[in-house]
C-alpha cells in the first residue's frame, strides 16, 4: 500500500477523532486526528509539553479524554480486548524497585497469563539477560529503559507503544534500540514511537506526526514532510542562467542565493530527475556550470518550522549536554 | 508473529492479577518486616512478658491486680480464644493499615499502576486482584499468628506442668472471625488511604494518627459530650474494639488497649462488615475512574 493513500479500516491500528484532553481549562491535547497503520513505524514528534505523552496515555486508557474519541486495534482504549494485544513503555519504566528485572517481568507475565519462557525471550531481546537477576533499583537509567522495552515486548503484542525508548541509553544502546524497533516492524508489529530525537525518527520511521501546543501540525511520510529536493546550481553569467531556469521550471521555482557574492547560486525547485535536462539547457544557452548540488530539508528543519521553535545553536546544545 | 494470549475473561483477569500481586508481595521485604513486627508484638505482650512476670512474681502495667494463678491461666491454651484478637484492634490494626497503604500507595510513586493497567486484565479486575492479594496476605498472617499463639501456650503449659484445656470450637471460631474481620478491615482502610493519597507516607501518617490518637481523643471527649459519644459508635476503631471484646468474650477492664464493650455484638459485626465492604469498593471506584499519570 502507498503510505500516502487513505487506508481502509482493516489497515488502521490507531485512529483518533478530535481527541482532546483539558486540564483546568488548558487544552493539553486539542482535537488531534492521527492514524497509525498496520505494520508501520509511526514517529510521534513534538517539543516538551506538546501533548505527546498525554495523547499516548489516552490511547492506552490511562487517561480519559475530555472530548473526541480513539480506536485502538479496533476497540476502546484501556479495555482488555485492546490492552492484551499491545505493549507499552510510557514516560519512563514503572517497576517494583525491590524485585529483580526478571521478577518484575515475571509479575507482568502473570498479569498476561504468559509462560515463563516469554520472560526469558523478552530479556534476551533487549540484551538484559546477564543482569536480569539484579534488583531493579540497582539498574542504570539505560538498563531501566531496556527493561521497560522488554516489558512492552512481553507476549509479542501486535501494537508496541514506546515513549522515548532511547532515553538514558548510550550511543551503542541507542543504535541497538533502533535496530530492535526496525526488526520488530519487519516481523509485522506496528510501532508507535514517541521521540524527541529527530534524526532517529527520520532514520527509522515510515510516517510521522508532529504535535505542538496540543495540536497535530502535520502527519505524513518523512519524505513528503521534507518536500521536494532543490537543485542548487552555480553558473555564470547568472542572468543567463536565471533566464534559462525560469523558462524551464517556471518563474516561481527559481531564486538567486547571494550568500557568496563572488559565486551567486541559482536555486531551482524541481524534482531531482530533471537535473540532466536543466544542466543541458544551461550549457546550451551558453552558461558555464561551476557546481551542481541537490539540497533537501531535514526533518529537523521541518519540525522547527512547524512547532515554531528555534533550531538550537550548536553552542546551546553543548551547554545542554553539560 | 505474535504469541499474544487469548483474551482473559473478567474472572481470569482477577485470578491473573491476584497471582501476580501475591507473587510480588511474597518477595517484598517490607511485607515480611510488618509481619515480623506484628508476630513479635503478639509474642511479647501476650505471652513473654506475662510469663516472665508469673515466673519472677513481678507485676507490669497489664497484669496489676491479677493473682499468680490468673496470670498463668491467661497464657495457657484455655485462654487462646481471648488472647488471639486482643492486640488487633489497635496495634495489629495499625500494622495492617500500614501494609494496605504501602501496597496501594507505592504504585503511584513507582509508576507501577500505569504498568499493570496496560497488561490485559481490566482495571476493575486488576484492582480486585490487588485487593484480594492484600487480604490473602492478612489471612496468611492470621494463620501464622494462630499457630504461634498455640505453640507458645502449649510450651508454657508444658513448662509449667499444666494440663492442656483447649477453648471450645465455637469460642475459637468466634475469636478467629473477630480477628480476621478486624485485621482485614484495617488493611483495607490502609489500602483506601494509600489510593486516595496516591502516596504511602501521607496515608500511613494519616492512618496512624487516626487509629492511635484521634479516635481515642474522640472517645475521651465523648465521655462529656453525648453527640460525640454517639459519633464514636460508628467509627472503625470503636467498632473493631467492640467486635473483639464481644466475640472473644473479653472483659474490657483487663483487656489490651483498643478492646471495648461499647457496642453490642450484632451492631459491632454489622458496622465492621460495612467497613469491610465499603473500603475496597471505594478504593476500586477511585482507581477505576482516576487518570493514571
Amino acid at each position: 500500500m502507498d503510505l500516502t493513500d487513505e487506508p481502509d479500516d482493516t489497515e488502521v491500528v490507531v485512529r483518533t477523532d478530535a481527541l482532546t484532553k483539558t486540564y483546568a481549562g488548558r487544552r493539553a491535547v486539542d482535537a488531534v486526528d492521527l492514524t497509525v497503520r498496520r505494520g508501520e513505524i509511526y514517529g510521534f514528534l513534538g517539543p516538551n509539553g506538546a501533548g505527546k505523552t498525554t495523547t499516548l496515555r489516552m490511547l492506552l486508557g490511562l487517561v480519559r479524554p475530555t472530548g473526541g474519541s480513539a480506536r485502538v486495534l479496533g476497540g476502546h482504549p484501556g479495555t482488555p480486548e485492546v490492552t492484551h494485544r499491545l505493549g507499552a513503555l510510557i514516560e519512563g519504566p514503572g517497576f517494583y524497585p525491590y524485585l529483580s528485572g526478571r521478577a518484575n517481568l515475571e509479575t507482568l507475565a502473570r498479569y498476561r497469563g504468559l509462560p515463563h519462557s516469554a520472560v526469558a525471550d523478552a530479556l534476551a531481546r533487549v540484551g538484559l539477560t546477564d543482569r536480569a537477576g539484579d534488583k531493579f533499583r540497582s539498574y542504570s537509567l539505560g538498563m531501566k529503559q531496556r527493561l521497560g522495552v522488554a516489558a512492552a515486548l512481553l507476549g509479542d503484542p501486535e501494537l508496541i507503544v514506546l515513549d522515548e525508548p532511547t532515553n538514558g541509553l548510550d550511543p551503542a544502546g541507542m543504535a541497538d534500540m533502533r535496530a530492535l524497533v526496525v526488526a520488530l516492524a519487519r516481523d509485522g508489529h506496528t510501532i508507535l514511537l514517541s521521540s524527541h530525537l529527530l534524526a532517529e525518527v527520520e532514520e527509522i520511521c515510515d510516517r510521522v506526526g508532529i504535535i505542538a501546543g496540543g495540536r497535530l501540525r502535520a502527519e505524513s511520510t518523512v519524505a513528503e514532510l521534507r518536500g521536494t529536493s532543490r537543485l542548487r546550481i552555480v553558473a555564470t553569467p547568472t542572468e543567463r542562467a536565471v533566464a534559462t531556469a525560469q523558462r524551464l521550471a517556471g518563474r516561481a521555482a527559481v531564486d538567486v542565493d547571494l550568500g557568496d557574492p563572488a559565486a551567486p547560486a541559482v536555486r531551482i525547485d524541481v524534482p531531482a530527475e530533471r537535473t540532466p535536462e536543466l544542466v543541458a539547457a544551461l550549457v546550451a544557452d551558453g552558461a558555464a556550470i561551476h557546481d551542481v548540488r541537490r539540497t533537501e530539508r531535514t526533518l529537523a528543519e521541518v519540525f522547527f518550522e512547524m512547532t515554531g521553535s528555534a533550531e538550537p545553536e550548536p553552542t546551546d546544545l553543548l551547554e545542554a549536554a553539560r | 508473529m505474535s504469541t499474544t494470549t487469548a483474551l482473559p475473561s473478567a474472572r481470569y483477569g482477577v485470578a491473573r492479577a491476584w497471582r501476580a500481586e501475591t507473587f510480588r508481595l511474597r518477595r517484598w521485604t517490607a511485607v515480611w518486616v510488618l509481619a515480623a513486627a506484628w508476630l513479635l508484638l503478639d509474642a511479647l505482650f501476650t505471652f513473654v512478658f506475662n510469663w516472665v512476670s508469673y515466673a519472677s512474681g513481678s507485676t507490669n502495667f497489664s497484669n496489676q491486680g491479677e493473682s499468680k494463678a490468673d496470670l498463668l491461666a491467661s497464657i495457657l491454651p484455655g485462654a487462646l480464644a481471648e488472647n488471639l484478637p486482643q492486640g488487633m484492634p489497635l496495634f495489629g490494626g495499625a500494622l495492617m493499615m500500614v501494609l494496605g497503604a504501602i501496597i496501594a500507595g507505592n504504585g503511584y510513586g513507582w509508576g507501577t499502576w500505569k504498568t499493570v493497567f496496560t497488561q490485559g486484565p481490566s482495571r476493575t479486575s486488576t484492582v480486585l486482584g490487588s485487593i484480594l492479594a492484600t487480604m490473602t496476605a492478612v489471612l496468611a498472617l492470621l494463620v501464622v499468628t494462630i499457630a504461634l499463639d498455640v505453640a507458645f501456650s502449649l510450651v508454657i503449659a508444658g513448662a509449667e506442668s499444666q494440663s492442656v484445656h483447649l477453648p471450645t470450637a465455637a469460642a475459637m471460631g468466634k475469636s478467629i472471625l473477630a480477628a480476621l474481620m478486624v485485621m482485614e478491615m484495617w488493611a483495607l482502610a490502609g489500602y483506601l488511604l494509600g489510593t486516595v493519597a496516591r502516596n504511602p507516607a501521607v496515608s500511613i501518617g494519616l492512618g496512624l494518627v487516626w487509629n492511635m490518637v484521634i479516635e481515642n481523643l474522640l472517645r475521651g471527649v465523648g465521655n462529656s459530650l453525648h453527640a460525640v459519644a454517639v459519633l464514636t459508635h460508628f467509627l472503625p476503631g470503636t467498632s473493631a474494639g467492640s467486635l473483639v471484646g464481644r466475640l472473644a468474650g473479653i472483659d474490657p477492664v483487663n483487656a489490651t488497649p483498643g478492646v471495648f464493650d461499647t457496642l453490642g455484638t450484632a451492631r459491632a459485626v454489622v458496622t465492621v462488615a460495612i467497613y469491610l465492604a465499603a473500603f475496597p469498593v471505594l478504593a476500586g471506584w477511585v482507581l477505576r475512574r482516576r487518570d493514571v499519570a
